[in-house]
């Protein structure tokens, strides 16, 4: 390979892209240096086993390829907002999208998810930390360093282009001889293990970790949801696993899986892609159920109608989820008797969730509802969300389906149900929990701002694509003529971009301003809300609980509240013992990193090197003997009083 | 030392490498279409037998209500794949 295929080159856009990369590449570390703060990132950061700082390094990154996501989409608006535009070409366009797609599903929706989770859980079920704390922070380095394998993509080597689904033949070698499509199969690969490892450590720490007498039915909804959405992941990544294992196969070692003869099978990937993709977009969305079930509850004070019914919808989901996957693609060829079955399993799967709807809608019945940024985002979800739901069940009806599909009608079905389900959501918990973590509240003001904005442009952005789809206009075109008609809609969408696009810089400006300004809050309860975190002090002390809670009902901690009876039967502080933190995860996931960019680029004699020191990694932590570190009395008593203001 | 070794899974993965090894023989050599889905049912098998009690630890499991729900879990989502595929792919494939 020559160098000036390395670097991706002649495009005006790239190069500020590179520049801007070294900048902040110097940047970073220049600024660690001059305010001595590499030993505090190490030892606070990097090395954490901690729970809520893991959360808390999921959002940001969460949040960061929000921006980078964001920009995409900006550009693809504008190229698209007038007939016959030349800001993109063909090529870059396709890039542009295909990383849109994998990003915000991927490295925004998911990390945004597990970072909330990884912050409440412990927390909710009353427990210390999560099962496996080591294996949790191997779990974020993955993720992080997968994430940030696909972001070089752009400027060394070339993004993947074949759609965020990359389906075959494309995206085989034949049709897409750039590296691009290894950066998708090595980088998903990476975060893909990191993501199955953290459905193994939350199932278990929600089986085994609960406090004492907090039985399954006891457990707050959003623990389910995430129960739930565990056993999901477990059941459905190993199948994108082996799927990018055969494309990887495929790309690189000349095997023929997906070819289209030799026995091949292109149709094969769209197939097992997605097996794991419909369970996919139940993984992003179940966890907003569980977001909105404890924020409705709390600003609607009461406890959540209809509990069980909740549950078992849930349930019966995580099945169905499974059942249903060849909706995608419908148009492939198959069989009526295929289809039939399908659209049936599919429609069907509009019944739990529609019950769950329903069960909202009681939880709000006769509340005292106070309008908080949080409660809003979750109230806005309702209808938006019902629309998604029901356009879905029309693209569900296969004969039907071979209009919309691959319309623009689809890209609005899909982020009318994503927004307003996954990313309202993580929003909404964002405000939710933030003073859980950071210990004051984000601006109401500043929220509710940013919250008007981002719901009105949401609408301006995505309903003309519905009007758009049924008047022809297929998904993924980069420019169309004048004659088409298109360009009106298309310039309204662009303004809706815009609008959302304020509504998220409020939100970041909302996130700084608080920081400075808003007042510190001690009492760890300010919503008056139910469930167990919320007993602990704010910010939560490493430890999470001085003393372990003990759980008689659902909502114990709102009981105890109001009937004063105390959330623990322990008299006395006891020593606690925590894990120790550890640079491995973080070592193993840059040699991780390394591995994947070799293997991008066929470079085998440094990837073999690269894979032996992640095996080193793993054989030298079989070997180690750490037994974690205890919290003395004396000091659990220091900062209980520090936190609670010595009032005990 | 002796009883530091851990003697059960040195062999558990020899023979799962064992296992592979034998499964190659059905691309390697010339055998019929049943002997070759014979081999690879029968060594499928027990590398499965030997996953699950060797390195999972099945049966150490006092919970068996968790391990028939896992169990089930595991057999739905894995027959619904393989059949669903090949319903999907082969068998109702442009049949009208
Ligand atoms: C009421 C429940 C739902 C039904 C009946 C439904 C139905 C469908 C159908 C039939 C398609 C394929 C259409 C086509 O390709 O022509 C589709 C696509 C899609 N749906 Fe849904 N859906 C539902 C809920 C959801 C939810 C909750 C999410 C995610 C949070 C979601 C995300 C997506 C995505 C991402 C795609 C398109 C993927 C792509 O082709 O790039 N859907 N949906
Ligand atoms: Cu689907």
């Amino acid at each position: 390979m020559k160098w000036d295929e390395f670097f991706v080159t002649g495009e005006p856009m790239i190069y500020a892209a590179m520049v801007s990369i070294v900048l902040v590449s110097i940047a970073i570390p220049v600024g660690l240096t001059y305010f001595k703060k590499w030993g505090y990132l190490w030892r606070h950061w990097l090395t954490t086993v901690d729970h809520k700082k893991i959360g808390v390094m999921y959002i940001i990154a969460a949040l960061l390829m929000l921006f980078r996501g964001g920009v995409d989409a900006l550009l693809m608006r504008a190229q698209t907002a007038i007939p016959d535009n030349g800001l993109l070409d063909g090529q870059h366009y396709n890039e542009i999208f295909t990383t849109h797609g994998i990003i915000m599903i991927l490295f925004m929706a998911m990390p945004f998810i597990i970072g909330l989770m990884n912050v409440v859980i412990p927390l909710q079920i009353g427990a210390r930390d999560v099962a496996f704390p080591r294996l949790n922070a191997v779990s974020f380095w993955l993720f992080f360093f997968g994430a940030m394998l696909l972001n070089i993509s752009f400027v060394i080597g070339g993004s993947p282009d074949a759609g965020w689904t990359a389906y075959f033949p494309l995206a085989s070698v034949e049709f897409s001889p750039t590296v691009g499509n290894n950066y998708y199969s090595l980088a998903l690969q990476i975060a893909g293990i990191g993501t199955l490892m953290t459905g193994i450590n939350f199932l278990v720490t929600i089986l085994k970790m609960r406090a004492p007498g907090m039985k399954l039915m006891k457990m707050p909804m959003f623990t389910w949801s995430i129960l739930i959405t565990s056993i999901i992941i477990v059941f459905a990544f190993p199948v994108l696993t082996v799927a990018l294992a055969l494309m990887m196969l495929d790309r690189q070692f000349g095997t023929q899986f997906f070819a289209m003869q030799n026995g091949g099978m292109d149709m094969l990937w769209a197939n097992l892609f997605w097996v794991w993709g419909h369970p996919e977009v139940y993984i992003v969305i179940l966890p907003a159920f569980g977001i909105y079930s404890e924020i409705i509850a709390t600003f609607a004070k009461k406890n959540l109608y209809g509990y069980k019914s909740m549950v078992y919808s849930m349930v019966a989901i995580s099945l169905l989820s499974f059942l249903v996957w060849v909706h995608h693609f419908y148009t492939m060829g198959h069989g009526v008797m295929v289809n039939s079955v399908f659209s049936i399993t599919t429609m069907a799967i509009a019944i739990p969730t529609g019950v769950k709807i329903f069960n909202w809608l009681f939880t709000l019945r006769k509340g005292k509802i106070s309008f908080t940024t949080p409660m809003l985002y979750s109230l806005a979800f309702i209808p938006i969300f019902t629309i998604g739901g029901v356009t879905g069940v029309m693209l569900a009806m296969a004969s039907a389906d071979y209009q919309y599909h691959n319309t623009m009608f689809l890209v609005a079905h899909f982020h009318y149900v994503l927004i307003p389900g996954t990313v309202f959501a993580v929003i909404a918990g964002f405000h939710y929990w933030f003073p859980k973590l950071f210990g004051f509240k984000l601006n109401e003001r500043l929220g509710k701002w940013s919250f008007w904005f981002i719901a009105i442009s949401f609408n301006v952005t995505f309903f003309p694509l519905f009007i758009l789809g049924l008047n022809g206009m297929t998904r993924r075109m980069y420019t169309y003529s004048e004659s088409t008609g298109y360009g009106p809609l298309n310039m309204l969408s662009m303004v809706g971009a815009l609008g959302l696009t304020i509504g998220f810089i409020l939100l970041v400006y909302n996130i700084y301003w608080s920081t400075r300004y808003q007042p510190r809050e001690v009492t760890g309860d300010p919503w008056d809300a139910r469930s167990l975190e919320w007993s602990t002090p704010s910010p939560v002390p490493e430890y999470n609980f001085a003393k372990v809670p003990v759980i008689d009902t659902l909502d114990a901690f709102w009981y105890s509240k109001k009937e004063g009876k105390p959330l623990t039967d322990e008299d006395d502080y006891e020593p606690i013992h925590m894990p120790n933190n550890n640079g491995q995860p973080f070592i193993m996931g840059v040699f991780f990193f390394f591995f994947g960019f070799f293997m991008v680029f066929s470079w085998w004699i440094p990837a073999i090197i690269a894979g032996l020191f992640i095996l080193g990694t793993m054989a030298y932590r079989s070997f180690e003997k750490d037994h974690g570190h205890y919290i003395s009395v004396g000091e659990i008593e220091r900062t209980e009083n520090a936190l609670r203001g010595e009032k005990e | 030392m002796k009883q530091l070794f851990p003697v059960p899974h040195v062999i558990g993965f020899v023979s799962s490498l064992l296992l592979s090894l034998i499964a190659l023989i059905v691309v390697k050599f010339h055998l019929s279409f049943t002997m070759g889905m014979t081999i690879l049912g029968v060594t499928a098998l027990i590398q499965a037998a030997l996953q699950l009690f060797l390195f999972m630890h099945v049966n150490e499991n006092e919970n068996k209500s968790a391990l028939l729900t896992n169990i089930g879990y595991a057999l739905f989502v894995g027959l619904v794949t393989i059949f669903g595929t090949l319903f999907a792919m082969m068998w109702g494939y442009q049949m009208i």
